[in-house]
């Protein structure tokens, strides 16, 4: 079952394209944020899909008389970690920006922000 | 072992180190001007170790540091070549330059309270984009590219304007957005080759050329990365980003952010995909070509009939992009040396525009042509400055900008017949700048002044001078070419070392 | 070496004079001594280079190197030699009527304005000495930044639209096609320099040399062919000064002499491309009739002589092209005698304007009652136009008029004489009204201040000595094209 087998890459996509259009789509800012936070975290499920091999158990020694013992891939999770730490990051700011958005203008909605800014200008 | 080759076999760490270093240092200081001299001396000392390095490598060769001794390819590697060297005196130079300029501008547009917090920023903005470049190791790259970009954002917001928040958060979705598709591509690499370092990976993937997931990964990067370098059509993030940031961060970033992302883009097209895919060059310079062409035409027909001073600039630079990766999808190694010589020119020619942007930014409140009429009457060295730096974008001989569209248009010649398609959009776009930068000139030395103009005094001196610095750069470089054009070449030649067609 | 520092001086001391002149803003009578003072050592260094140039040598100096074997090089040779020894010359009397002019016409700016004209004349000697293709390209377009400024001198909407003109045609010519042919040619030769007998090799289709030919020619806005001839008019905004010895005499003739140069070291007058040149001699003929027949219609006197000069200019450029023996010589010679012939109308034009703010050719009646002088000027000056003895236009024309007679072409001798009746066609009527006619009664004026007289004086008795004695100018030419 070769759709079936690649069952987590299924899911990697349609999160990666259900956060790509709430990016686009949608007007509120802290749903375009939503959005974001989707598309990113379709890529740590990517990640973690990396690192699975077959038969293999968590990296983590043991007994180590089991040398033919298989396990997974610990580096991509390694990786994601980073890249977890990173997003949070990126999503904090963004808040940020959110709160400060929400004192200046009074609104977090993009097309009233839009209307806002000609008013002033 | 001496203490100085102890110190001096350390270079390439200490270069991404000691801005990293000062961050917390300057973040902790109360006086702000403390946390600018700090600031300052920091970036006058990055910028020491880059002149160093590059001149250790104006030979050719690579500087290859491992971190923490542990050999590469299992342990992290830092990678210096005349590429690299050439980006990180741009991004040294800039960040040096503008923060010497800075204190005025920044007393003008930041409270005072935060200004130690906004200098221990640009540290990280500065560390972030030197990662990138000394960085062997496609992983660290993107942690660097995401430490400088969140540095950017905060950046870019915090002057008082609030247009700069719905700017900045546009900023922050596609920039994201960008650095999530490299992510993924470098995903599908790891994923084929079992290796992140830069080198290991072009070798390895040899032995999986001409498979789909390396395919897909080719597509991701370049997406991304074109993202992250605003090449149009992905540009609509810039233009609001750079006219509403505080005017010295608009110099910083104008004058290095996008060029960074241009040098990745460049090193994993041509060092790492051109064997694994078939006609990769092809697909490359398909893809870029048509785009190039057409950022440098759009982006300067706008800026043909922008009002705001600083979106002008930033749709000139959006063509800028253009004219680089125009250079870059000749796949030649003239173009590619014209690519790289035009970002060096480029930082050069719009970091002493957006600075003389700065100097009239710290007199006048409106930054729109319509209000700026006679400006120049009042700020001659100021407007005389960013005249000469307009010649330089125009291309006129005896300029910076001269060498490298010379060297583009001897490229496009090379190509045989179809080259006279992008020299013809060379033509134009130059032709289009002196449109626009003589639109500015006219308007600020004849125009009949305003009565917001009326008023005003010539900028501080001390910001003149380093504005001029910046205009006899560009004469020097423009009559003296050897040291970046010698960079350019090592660089491309390094670039093309891979692509046997 | 000696000639080397002598180079340096030609392109240094007017820039040194600007920072002068801008150093003694404060006091007038200081800044016009320093302009005169550098105007006079100017004209010294030039001449004092005739000798070794006429010797057969060739003086040298390098700068730096711009691009991998393109350098910014200067190098003396006949032509250069010639153009400049004029440019320089001409520049004392043309200093000496600007502080009559300027001062007698209150104008603002002044010393942004002998500032300005002191930075041209150091473009004009950098063109003249360019030892390569990039080096001649760089300094044209100095020349075209800095004389920007004097023709948007009076800063009024008007004259800012005519300098957007100027700098606009001139600009987007040279980088829109003197730029591609520029290094096209440096990607197929891989060289810049200038070579007697051209620089292309034998393999170079014709097609293609005859565009690049073509490219050159049209991207030398400065010479005015038709279409891009309109700066020229609306230069004439400018003061009358600037009108008189940078729209005249160095910016047009740096256009021309770049086409010589073009024809002489670049291609090589023995191997000129068939197919471009034949445009480009077609194209000439047309402007020259066409210029004079647009001139016969102006009513304002500086833009009748802007048309007549664009008139004049592609009589030159035809006549280097025409391939004839005597003709190209004929041109260079015709390029001094224009000179001298029009910078005398100009500054016949000026005085008349200082002395009774008159522009229009109606206004003339009668003129040259009041300002005999003047008029005895202008008459000289027309005289040389037309090519009638004794002026210096009678001698160049008379030699391109042999050499084009000896050619197969019909073009060449019909478009001369065409010009020649023209040009008396639109100048007889001018000194039948200022001489014939009766003066208004109304206006009482005079002459104009006496520096405008003298600068007047000396062109004209120039432009009437050229015709006795054009040996060095001649023996220079003879040395450029060996006849």
């Amino acid at each position: 079952m070769e759709i079936l087998g690649l069952f987590n890459y299924w899911v990697f996509v349609l999160l990666l394209m259900t956060g790509l259009f709430a990016i686009i789509h949608k007007s509120n800012l802290i749903k375009k944020l939503i959005g974001l936070s989707i598309f990113q975290s379709a890529v740590f499920l990517f990640y973690v899909t990396l690192d699975k091999i077959d038969e293999g158990t968590a990296p983590i020694i043991r007994d180590t008389d089991l040398v033919d013992q298989i396990y997974a891939n610990p580096l991509p999770q390694v990786l994601i970690l980073t890249a977890i730490v990173v997003g949070i990051a990126t999503t904090a700011l963004a808040l940020a920006v959110i709160v400060r958005i929400k004192e200046e203008y009074g609104t977090i909605e993009e097309s009233e922000m839009r209307e806002l800014d000609r008013y002033l200008s | 072992m001496t203490l100085d080759e102890a110190i001096y076999n350390q270079l390439p760490a200490l270069q991404v180190i000691v801005p990293l270093i000062a961050v917390p240092l300057v973040a902790m200081m109360r006086a702000r001007h403390l946390a600018w001299l700090a600031c300052t001396l920091t970036s006058l000392l990055s910028f020491g170790i880059a002149v160093v390095i590059t001149t250790e490598l104006l030979a050719g060769a690579t500087w290859q540091y491992a971190m923490g001794a542990w050999p590469a390819p299992m342990g992290i590697e830092l990678r210096i070549d005349s590429f690299s060297a050439l980006l990180l005196l741009i991004v040294t130079g800039a960040s040096t330059l503008m923060l010497l300029a800075a204190r005025v501008p920044i007393a003008a547009q930041i409270q005072s309270i935060r200004q130690p917090l906004f200098y221990a920023v640009w540290l990280l903005t500065l560390g972030g984009l030197i990662g990138i470049l000394v960085s062997g190791d496609a992983f660290n790259i993107f942690v660097f590219m995401e430490i400088s970009s969140l540095a950017t954002y905060v950046l870019v917001a915090a002057g008082r304007d609030r247009r700069a928040l719905a700017a900045v958060f546009t900023y922050i979705v596609m920039g994201t957005i960008g650095a999530t598709f490299y992510l993924v591509g470098v995903g599908l690499i790891y994923m084929m080759t079992g290796t992140l370092n830069l080198a290991d990976m072009g070798v390895r993937l040899e032995q999986v050329a001409d498979s789909r997931p390396v395919m897909a990964a080719a597509a991701f990067i370049t997406v991304g990365l074109a993202l992250k370098a605003a090449l149009f059509p992905l540009h609509i993030w810039l233009p609001n980003a750079y006219t509403r940031a505080p005017h010295i961060v608009t110099a910083f970033l104008a004058a290095c952010s996008t060029k960074v992302a241009i040098y990745v883009l460049l090193r994993f097209d041509f060092l790492i995909f051109q064997e694994s895919i078939p006609n990769h060059a092809l697909h490359f310079a398909g893809l870029l070509l048509p785009l190039a062409l057409a950022a440098m035409i759009v982006g300067s027909w706008v800026a043909m009939f922008e009002d705001n001073l600083k979106r002008l600039l930033a749709y000139s630079s959006i063509a800028q992009v253009g004219y680089i990766l125009l250079g870059a999808g000749l796949i030649s190694t003239t173009g590619l040396s014209a690519a790289v010589l035009h970002m060096f020119n480029h930082a050069l020619i719009k970091g002493v525009l957006f600075l003389a942007v700065a100097c009239l930014g710290v007199r006048l409140v409106q930054l729109r042509l319509s209000e700026l009429g006679g400006v120049a009457r009042h700020m001659p060295w100021t407007m005389s400055a960013f005249a000469a730096a307009g010649l330089s974008l125009i291309g006129v001989p005896g300029t910076a900008g001269f060498v490298s569209k010379w060297q583009l248009i001897v490229a496009a010649l090379e190509v045989g017949p179809w080259g006279l398609v992008p020299i013809i959009a060379i033509v134009t776009s130059s032709l289009m700048a002196v449109v626009y930068i003589w639109r500015i000139v006219e308007t600020t030395w004849f125009a009949h002044a305003s009565t917001a103009v009326a008023s005003v005094r010539e900028a501080p001196s001390w910001m003149l001078v380093l504005v001029w610095l910046g205009v006899a750069a560009n004469v020097y470089f423009g009559l003296q070419p050897q040291l970046p054009l010698t960079l350019a070449t090592g660089a491309a030649e390094l670039l093309l070392e891979s692509c046997c067609d | 070496m000696t000639d080397a520092i002598q180079i340096g001086l030609a392109l240094g001391l007017p820039l040194l004079g600007a920072v002068g002149i801008g150093l003694a803003r404060r006091n007038p009578n200081l800044r016009e001594t320093v302009t005169l003072a550098t105007a006079f050592a100017l004209a010294l260094a030039v001449w004092s280079l005739v000798p070794a140039v006429q010797a057969g040598l060739r003086p040298e100096l390098v700068i730096a190197e711009l691009l991998p074997g393109v350098q910014l090089a200067f190098r003396v040779e006949p032509l250069g030699m010639l153009f400049a020894g004029l440019a320089s010359l001409l520049w004392i009397f043309n200093s000496i009527y600007s502080i009559g002019y300027m001062r007698g016409n209150h104008e603002a700016h002044q010393t942004r304005f002998y500032a300005c004209f002191a930075i041209a004349l150091s473009a004009t000697m950098g063109i003249a000495f360019a030892g390569n293709l990039l080096t001649l390209f760089l300094c044209y377009e100095a020349l075209t930044l800095s004389t920007y400024l004097l023709v948007a001198h009076k800063g009024d909407p008007n004259a800012v639209k005519a300098a957007r003109v100027y700098l606009g045609i001139l600009l987007c010519t040279s980088i829109g096609f003197f730029l591609p042919a520029l290094i096209w040619t440096w990607q197929l030769t891989g060289t810049l320099d200038f070579v007697p007998g051209g620089l292309y090799g034998e393999d170079i289709p014709s097609l293609t040399l005859g565009l690049l030919f073509v490219l050159f020619v049209f991207g030398t806005g400065k010479a005015a062919l038709m279409p891009v001839h309109r700066w020229l008019p609306a230069a004439m905004v400018a003061p009358t000064p600037v009108s008189a010895l940078l729209h005249a005499v160095a910016v047009v003739k740096s256009g021309v002499f770049v086409i010589i140069k073009l024809v002489v070291y670049v291609f090589g007058a023995d191997n000129l491309p068939a197919i471009g040149t034949e445009l480009v001699i077609y194209v000439a003929a047309f402007t020259t009739i066409a210029a004079s027949i647009v001139a016969l219609q102006q009513t304002n006197l500086k833009r009748l002589l802007a048309y007549s000069t664009v008139g004049q200019l592609a009589f030159i450029v035809l006549a280097v092209c025409a391939l004839a023996p005597l003709a190209a010589p004929g041109a260079a010679l015709h390029l001094v005698s224009h000179a001298f012939g029009k910078i005398t109308l100009f500054f016949a034009a000026g005085a008349i304007y200082t002395a009774s703010k008159k522009t229009e050719l109606s206004q003339l009646a009668g003129i040259g009652y009041r300002m005999p002088l003047t008029m005895a000027a202008f008459s000289i000056g027309a005289l040389s136009m037309i090519g009638m003895p004794p002026t210096a236009g009678f001698i160049s024309k008379w030699y391109v008029l042999s050499g084009a007679l000896q050619a197969d072409n019909l073009v060449v001798p019909v478009t001369i004489m065409a010009s020649g009746l023209l040009n008396a066609a639109y100048f007889l009527p001018i000194l039948y009204s200022a001489w014939i006619r009766r003066p208004d009664e109304q206006d009482q004026h005079g002459e104009a201040p006496w520096p405008i007289l003298i600068a007047i004086t000396a062109t004209a008795l120039m432009t009437l000595a050229f015709f006795v004695y054009n040996r060095p100018a001649h023996g220079l030419e003879v040395q450029l094209f060996g006849s």
